[in-house]
């Protein structure tokens, strides 16, 4: 046992820490604001907006704007840094054969892991919303979020697990497929044809839930005269669902959909835990992860990064347009 | 064109019963109302009928056909909700062609059907704007819109006037008057405000608690409410109630309340008399007791003093409110009546227009 002292001077360190940060913001807004003041009314008022945001600016401008200008930078120069070297990253990022799995890897992880989150979330929301054990069944489907994506990677590592025919299969899946089916056991996260996809459907039950409770929430939004009116007007529940409710949440699926997408395009942890991007389930952040700490080359990884943020900017930026566009609505 | 046939319809929410035994026939073209406070049925009684709520107990036609199996959509019906359930992601033109395009109707037909609806509507500019575009008066008519374009057998409508402002309310009532005129449509509408019960329907129910208190005409249920219910909840302001007996006084059968005795009317004498001793509630309405300098000629009349307490002056009428010792009532005066606050007055009252309820049972002793 670690006697309690020693907590206790971290304890302290942190309130510390916490007292000096909280009060520090606070006194540098009064202060500031108190210098405001010694100002003419004019200027002011065309000063104070600018006050109060600086800090915030300042702080966006540190940490988000010069890393990814100098990402930037650094995606034009070699390994090291050191020398300027034009495209030639760029060119090896589009050139070589790891990278073009990588690039064929999360292009199947964007439209599959958005179709299945999506779709299967849809379903789900839809078919909960009409059972008696609704919160049970949600909650089920939910549970998996709260899982990090390591954590959920290592359960999958078990379910997948793979051994020789002749060794009892202690993986969830062979072991059903071998004592129930009387198959061959399938080497999960190894056989080429099915690795992106076992891999690709852990994302599947970690985002599924997500997309369910906003889309849950959004149908439960649509007031009920409007399903009853459809009813009138000689809508089967088909046509309901196609015609009323999703065109209805649409702007709730799009949302949701850009979320799984940018996910999809971020996608790491899971292929990292699972194969390492082993034996073609390569991806992008994964292949920019081991240039920058295996293979130490600046240059590679920053230009990865740069193609990955490139891709990330156009969903982004129709997310935001979305949002003000509701907002407008408003 | 069809009739609407509750036979014995029951509905239950668990324990709780919303509607009880509802028979009713509504005849073909007619324009039957719903009337009832909050919570009496009324709109479960619809939604029934729309086949929106399953029955539990008895049988619904519709004409000869019985429908309490068949879903909404095969009804032959068309409704009208009260917050109208525009669908919001389709255009006004959509929202009415919506239930053709689903029944396959041609395309010519369909266009047809919704631009001759937007012109009995005067919504023919509004067909490309989307709902939210839409001010509450002209989306009760794209709601009545998507109703008459599809041509149903029966109309139903939920309350749909209860969202707009009281000037365009007394306008909607009006042109939904004039549609079931010219559309020669059956008709059931559902209101919880007795003005557009009164002003609108052919024939009017009353409910209240789940139970049907009353079906008729307008004028037959304001002159002779079968119960204590039905005469407080129709007229406004309501009727007023005293708490009375029936007495016998020099051979002569009065109403005797505990502040004043009164006459009742040759014709009605031998209807009472079998209840002589009786405790009943007399009701009168405030359009039968009169100011006695302005009381209406050759009325049979009684008079009951009482002092004068508030008066609200309504430019054609005065509201006054009297109180004997036991008893507030109000009574609508001529508005050139004296009668001021703090002052005393004989109120004088109709006798033929008085209303007697057995205390017990609280209906009306014919």
């Amino acid at each position: 046992m670690v006697p309690l002292s020693t907590y206790i001077g971290q304890i302290l360190t942190m309130l510390l820490a916490i007292l000096v940060g909280v009060g520090g913001i606070v006194a540098l807004y009064v202060v500031m604001d108190l210098l405001i003041r010694l100002l003419p009314d004019k200027a002011q008022q065309r000063i104070r907006p600018w006050v109060y945001l600086g800090p915030l600016l300042f702080i966006l401008t540190f940490y988000l704007v010069y890393p990814t200008l100098n990402t930037v930078y650094l995606s034009f120069l070699d390994k090291h840094s050191e020398r300027f070297v034009g495209l030639d990253n760029y060119i090896f990022t589009v050139t070589n054969p790891a990278m073009r799995v990588a690039f064929r890897n999360n292009l199947l992880w964007l439209v599959l892991l958005t179709t299945f989150s999506v779709g299967l979330g849809l379903i789900i929301a839809v078919l909960a919303n009409r059972v008696r054990y609704e919160t049970v069944a949600k909650s089920i489907i939910f549970l998996p979020l709260a899982i990090s994506f390591v954590g959920a990677s290592v359960i999958w590592r078990f379910v997948y697990a793979f051994k020789p025919a002749e060794v009892p299969q202690i993986g969830l899946l062979n072991a059903t497929l071998v004592s129930l089916l009387g198959a061959e056991p399938v080497g999960w996260l190894v056989n080429k044809a099915t690795n992106n996809f076992a891999l690709i459907a852990v994302g599947v039950w970690l985002q599924t839930g997500f997309c369910m409770v906003v889309l849950s929430a959004a149908i439960k939004s649509i007031p009920t005269e409007i399903i009853e009116a459809a009813r009138v007007d000689g809508a089967n529940g088909w046509q309901i669902f196609w015609r009323v409710i999703v065109p209805m949440i649409s702007s709730t699926i799009a949302v949701v959909a850009t979320t799984v997408i940018i996910n999809a395009l971020k996608a790491f942890d899971i292929v990292f835990v699972l194969t390492n991007g082993n034996r073609g389930t390569e991806v992008l952040a994964n292949r920019m992860y081991k240039e920058m700490f295996h293979f130490r080359d600046f240059g590679r990884a920053s230009a990865i990064a740069v193609i990955l943020l490139l891709a990330i900017i156009p969903v982004m930026a129709a997310n935001i347009r979305r949002f003000q566009e509701q907002e407008a609505i408003r | 064109m069809a009739s609407v046939t509750y036979e014995h319809v029951t509905k239950r929410f668990g324990d709780v019963v919303a509607v009880n035994d509802l028979d009713i026939r509504i005849e073909d073209k007619e324009f039957l109302v719903f009337v009832g406070p909050s919570g009496c049925g009324k709109t479960t009684s619809l939604r029934l009928l729309a086949g929106l709520e399953e029955i539990t107990e008895g049988n619904i036609y519709i004409g000869d056909r019985l429908v309490n199996d068949v879903p909404p959509k095969d009804r032959d019906i068309a409704m009208v909700f009260q917050s109208y359930a525009l669908y919001p992601h389709m255009s006004v033109y959509e929202n009415m062609a919506f239930g053709l395009k689903l029944r396959k109707t041609p395309k010519k037909e369909i266009r047809r059907r919704v631009q001759e609806a937007a012109r009995i509507l005067g919504i023919e500019d509004l067909l490309d704007r989307k709902p939210k575009q839409l001010s509450g008066g002209q989306r009760q008519r794209v709601a009545v819109g998507r109703a008459i374009v599809r041509e149903p057998h029966v109309f139903l409508m939920d309350e749909p006037l209860s969202n707009l402002d009281a000037k365009l309310r007394v306008q909607a009532r009006a042109e939904i008057s004039k549609l079931h005129q010219r559309l020669g449509t059956t008709f059931v509408y559902v209101t919880h405000d007795q003005v557009e019960a009164m002003t609108m329907g052919t024939r009017i129910a009353v409910m209240n608690a789940g139970v049907l208190q009353q079906i008729d005409t307008p004028q037959n249920l304001y002159d002779y409410p079968t119960n204590l219910f039905v005469a407080g909840f129709i007229g406004s302001p309501a009727m007023n109630f005293f708490d009375a007996t029936l007495v016998e006084r020099d051979g002569q059968v009065r109403v005797e309340t505990k502040d004043f005795l009164i006459p009742i009317p040759e014709n009605r004498q031998e209807t009472y008399r079998p209840h002589l001793g009786k405790e009943v509630i007399l009701g009168i309405r405030p359009e039968d007791v009169h100011d006695p300098e302005y009381a209406p000629p050759g009325i049979q009349q009684a008079r009951v003093k009482a002092r004068v307490t508030v008066t609200e002056l309504m430019g054609n009428e005065v509201i006054v409110y009297l109180e004997t010792d036991h008893h507030e009532f109000l009574g609508r005066f001529d508005p050139r009546t004296g009668a001021r606050v703090g002052s005393a007055i004989d109120a004088t009252m109709d006798l033929d227009r008085m209303h007697i309820f057995d205390r017990q049972t609280e209906l009306a002793i014919r």
